[in-house]
């Protein structure tokens, strides 16, 4: 028999029940207010006195009235149906509401019950099997999506019997297995798991080893994301944070991606909503949306349940990745979340740490990001969780505790600039500040080398040594005057420019430059930096900029045109003679 | 205000402080109002059977046997078509003089729209102001505020900007206006023969500043009325926001909530997020556009009023006077409108996103150039003719005193750029210069007479 108590307190989403039956911490409890049941999450437990935090406006509440415990945490439902489908944080599914306007207390089915599935089983009778091993599969969208023995299954399990191939709803039978007692389990296409808790149900998780190609070239050249890597991307308002990740999602090579827009503007989801049917896989033709799950808990949906939303996105992550797949997982913005539980924090008069923020935030963000990495599954099959976050500083200073914290555990750093920004030096990444500590590991080494080439790292850090240096020279410049300095740190500034106007610089709303394969990176790269290594004859200081700037402006054009077409060879020979005008043979 | 028959009266107050009352009560709802000495107050905390109102006019004078009746509803207001070419205050009832409104009491602040059931905003708004319409294009559904000293003539531009839109209603919420803003904006609607599309809730620097907490959800109800019921293209104005947020700050310290950055309450962001988010574009035509005034104090945004806001809006207008033109512009470094990629291009010409970041960037060459000036340094040709451009930029496109359709906009662009630069200098994709190019001129290190900085 679930608990039962009584709503004693109310201040805004915070709600105090008064009951003394058995409640755990974070179980779903109901509060049932008219013919509405709110849902709500146990946040402390004083005695007698449950806090619980609403996932819903607690407008027109009274105390007195009843709320039921479920017995549960929060739960997310595991089985075939998610992709391509639009879901708040708590998981409702958003497409099966009613009307234009939410509705408080309207929970929908995340999964389509009535659908059938064409089934193929994998494991045999009397196979022994464990928690997340593939019973068998069916087809969502592009997907081989494998049914998996419950992962709250302790111990190892045979397989009693499992159906034949043919078409299943998820609800239907399609396994059953013993582990030795009395009665046997009944496995369904659909489990459910406590979103707060890790998935694990894999062998291993050794260190990531490559590269996942994002066709963002500060990312890609300059500082990589590794398969199964984290990175975070924090920038004051309006530097490109949700444009880069959305150009991530698009062109990233990966199986699945989960976008958890936490807490920013519903106008962005829409254009997600609106782009994603109709935008093509680059690498495999089929409609982005097929690969695409969206988890939408706005800035004016209730607070608790954005919260919610990042862990829910996860599991959902999680559960993919135990399926052999790469899965990028995309979360805009972190700082949302941090402050829902900022404000929750504040509402229980807790002790505020910095910023008012609760003190463990640091914990908590480390071990969200930690469910991340690349795993071997029990089978042998491997399978990732790739995942970037954005941060949103207050008054864009970097100096502060959901920045710091971050810092703290992810591996790659992609810090925007405002100044950047302020100059339309898109995507406005550092690229003196940011950093991928991938580059540094040795299986990404040998990756680059056996992938790329020999020389690609040294390639990438002569790149930002002459970014470093060419910052320098400009600074040189400012200092002394155009004719204080020799002709030779106006060159060295423009090689630098080279690198950004043509490398950094990438217009996301492009059709070509938007996403450019590693080939050509590569290729890019390395026509550039036999420019820099170049010596120039130039008479007076002069002459550099506006030679530089026709070098820059014959090198965009290449940029924009498709790759080692007629008019990319045209820029080519074009740029060629640009160059021969000033070359010291 | 309202008489509510057969109401249970409490008339034994436990706590009184400057923002709240405690009373013990039953059978109280969540946000619901209350009158207490006949001033309207709303439940914000209730433990048991204390419950704390919030006492919108302040708690001076109150005894601790004043009447509390509640009302058994939360804040709402008469939503019918006699609202049209209505001034009302911060509580919706009239403050023109004219009739109480008969419409059915509606809820104010009432639930978000579902996210799958937007529109993406697709109508480009045009200002005729080439620092909007040109380099941060608006589009309806959109929401974006003015940044601007205090000193600034936001009030006037919104005015105007408001009336050249073509807008099916304009709805504003003034908080914290200066009797003489009010008077402005009533006379200038008066004046443009425009009441009849004029809603307006305000609250005055001489009424109570808690008051004004209401104004917003007041503005976007009535908002919601006309863009679902009639799919009108409704604009609201919310001037001044930041005297909003400041009374969040006052009510939560009042309230002995833990304070986060510059004494703002930590929720801030989310109060902010739950009005700016109620733009929208509805699926059968009607839109909310909000165009709002957050004052800055010193131009420092990284404050948490505006910071918090530029998170939430899609983008912000920088207002700010140039000393060089004597003409207040819209700054283009600091100004963004993030919806413009929906139109531009599409619904304006193919040059626009070219001319736009081009003009931009050479603008950015001529404050670097600028720098060196003021460093003492001697200036390149190059530098020169930066110079001129972003004079004459400054003056055609960027002050707010223009009216222009934005082809000649686009065309100006293409002028200027003409008179003080080369095609390889301006780095624009090839096959656009060719089309629009001005015929003839390219200016190749000659020197034309445009006047450089007087
Ligand atoms: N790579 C890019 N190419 C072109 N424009 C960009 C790029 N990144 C950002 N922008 C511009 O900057 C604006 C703000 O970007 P956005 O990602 O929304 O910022 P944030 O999420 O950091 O607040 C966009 O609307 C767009 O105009
Ligand atoms: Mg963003």
């Amino acid at each position: 028999m679930a608990s039962t108590g009584k709503v004693r307190g109310i201040i805004a989403n915070l709600v105090i029940v008064e009951t003394n039956e058995t409640v755990a911490q974070n179980e779903i409890c109901m509060i049932l207010h008219r013919e509405e049941r709110l849902m709500a999450e146990v946040i402390k437990i004083n005695g007698s006195n449950i806090f619980v935090q609403v996932f819903e406006s607690t407008r027109g509440l009274k105390v007195g009235s009843t709320v039921e415990f479920t017995g549960k945490m929060l739960e997310v439902a595991l089985g075939p149906g998610i992709l391509s489908r639009n879901y708040d944080g708590l998981q409702n599914n958003l497409d099966s509401m009613e009307g234009v306007f939410l509705k408080r207390g309207n929970y929908t089915a995340p999964l389509d019950e009535s659908k059938e599935w064409e089934f193929i089983p994998l494991a045999e009778d009397g196979q022994e099997v464990m928690a997340g091993d593939w019973l068998g599969e069916v087809k969502e969208n592009q997907i081989v999506h494998k049914i998996m023995v419950p992962f709250s299954f302790e111990g190892t399990y045979k397989v009693e019997s499992i159906v034949s191939k043919g078409s299943y709803k998820i609800n239907d039978c399609i396994a059953t297995l013993n582990n030795g007692s009395v009665s046997s389990l009944t496995v369904t296409m659909v489990q459910k798991w406590p979103v707060k808790i890790p998935l694990r149900s894999y062998r291993n998780k050794p260190r990531p080893f490559k590269i996942l190609e994002t066709g963002v070239r500060v990312i890609d050249t300059l500082n990589p994301i590794a398969e199964g890597g984290t990175g975070f991307i924090p920038g004051p308002f309006g530097c490109g944070k949700t444009v880069l990740q959305h150009a991530i999602s698009k062109q990233a090579e990966a199986d699945i991606v989960v976008v958890a827009a936490c807490g920013e503007r519903a106008n962005e989801v829409v254009e997600i909503f609106k782009e994603f049917p109709e935008l093509e896989d680059p690498r495999t033709g089929y409609k982005l949306l097929e690969r695409t799950t969206i988890i939408a808990n706005t800035s004016n949906m209730p607070v608790a349940a954005r919260e919610a939303s990042v862990y829910t996105a996860m599991t959902l992550a999680e559960y993919y990745r135990n399926m052999g797949l790469k899965v990028l997982l995309l979360a805009d913005s972190t700082s949302r979340w941090a402050q829902a539980l900022r404000e929750m924090s504040n509402r229980m008069e807790e002790l505020p740490g910095q910023d008012a923020f609760p003190v463990d935030l640091p914990v908590i963000i480390s071990n969200f990001y930690s469910r991340a990495g690349f795993v071997e599954l029990n089978n042998g099959e491997s399978g990732s969780i790739t995942f970037i976050g954005t941060v949103s500083p207050a008054g864009g200073n970097l100096k502060e505790p959901v920045t710091e914290g971050t810092k703290k555990i992810a591996r790659c750093f992609y810090a925007l600039s405002q100044q950047r920004s302020d100059s339309k030096r898109y995507p406005a990444v550092d690229p003196i500040d940011s950093y991928s500590k991938y580059t540094e590991y040795e299986e990404v080494i040998a990756y680059f080398k056996e992938n790329v080439s020999d020389s690609w790292l040294d390639m990438v850090s002569f790149t930002k040594d002459i970014l470093i240096k060419g910052r320098e020279a400009q600074e040189q410049i400012n200092i002394l005057g155009d004719d204080g300095v020799p002709v030779h740190h106006h060159v060295l500034f423009w090689k630098s420019e080279v690198i950004d106007f043509v490398i950094l610089q990438q217009d996301a709303f492009d059709p070509i430059d938007q996403m450019t394969p590693m080939e050509r990176q590569k290729y890019m790269l390395e026509k550039v930096l036999n420019i820099v290594k170049m010596n120039f004859n130039f008479e007076n200081f002069e002459e550099v900029g506006s030679y530089f700037r026709k070098m820059i402006n014959s090198l965009k054009q290449i940029n924009y045109s498709e790759f080692k077409s007629d008019p990319f060879h045209k820029y080519e020979s074009e740029l060629e003679s640009i160059i021969n005008e000033k070359k010291v043979a | 205000m309202e008489k509510i028959a057969f109401q249970k009266i409490y008339t034994k107050i436990s706590k009184i402080t400057k923002a709240t009352c405690s009373l013990i009560a039953e059978n109280a709802g969540y946000e619901e109002l209350a009158l207490i000495h006949k001033r309207l107050a709303q439940v914000v905390k209730i433990i048991d059977k204390e419950v704390t109102l919030q006492v919108f006019a302040g708690t001076e004078g109150i005894p601790t046997n004043a009447e509390v009746i509640f009302l058994g509803r939360p804040p709402s207001l008469r939503i019918g078509p006699d609202l049209e070419g209505r001034f009302l205050n911060a509580y919706g009832d009239p403050i023109d003089g004219g009739p109480e409104l008969t419409g059915i009491e509606t809820e104010i602040g009432g639930p978000s729209v579902n996210p799958v059931r937007r529109e993406q905003p697709s109508q480009l708004i045009a200002t005729g102001i080439s620092g909007i319409d040109l380099n941060n294009t608006l589009v309806t559904g959109q929401k974006i505020p003015f940044f601007a000293d205090p000193d600034q003539p936001y009030n006037q531009i919104m005015a105007m900007l408001a009336l050249r839109t073509q807008a099916d209603k304009i709805i504003l919420g003034g908080m914290g206006l200066s009797h003489d803003d009010y008077l402005f904006f009533k006379n200038t609607f008066e004046n443009a023969g425009a009441l009849e599309r004029i809603i307006a809730f305000i609250n005055t620097t001489e009424d109570p500043p808690v008051e004004r907490l209401m104004v917003p959800d007041m503005a976007l109800t009535a908002a919601e009325y006309y863009a679902t019921k009639f799919n009108q293209k409704v604009m609201v104005l919310l001037t001044d926001m930041t005297l909003y947020a400041d009374v969040l700050s006052i009510v939560s310290n009042r309230m002995e909530q833990i304070p986060s950055k510059d004494s703002m309450p930590g929720s801030l962001y989310s109060d902010l997020a739950k009005i700016y988010e109620k733009a929208v574009q509805f699926p059968d035509g009607g839109s909310i556009t909000i165009i709002a005034v957050t004052t800055l104090s010193g131009g420092d945004i990284t404050h948490a009023i505006p910071d918090n806001t530029g998170y939430i809006t899609e983008g912000q207008l920088f207002l700010r006077r140039d000393t060089d033109v004597g003409k207040v512009v819209i700054d283009p470094f600091r100004s963004l409108s993030r919806l413009k990629q929906l139109v531009i291009g599409k619904q304006t010409r193919e040059d626009h996103s070219q001319v736009m970041n081009t003009a931009i960037r050479l603008f950015a060459d001529a404050a670097n150039a600028k720098t060196k000036q003021e460093n003492g340094f001697d200036l390149t040709e190059y530098d020169d003719r930066t110079l001129r451009f972003a004079f004459d930029y400054t003056e055609k496109l960027l002050a707010i005193d223009e009216n222009l359709a934005i082809n000649d906009m686009l065309d100006t662009g293409w002028e200027l750029f003409a008179a003080h630069f080369s095609k390889s200098e301006v780095g624009i994709r090839e096959n656009l210069l060719e089309k629009y190019w001005p015929n003839g001129k390219e200016n190749e290190k000659v020197n034309i007479n445009t006047e450089s900085d007087s």
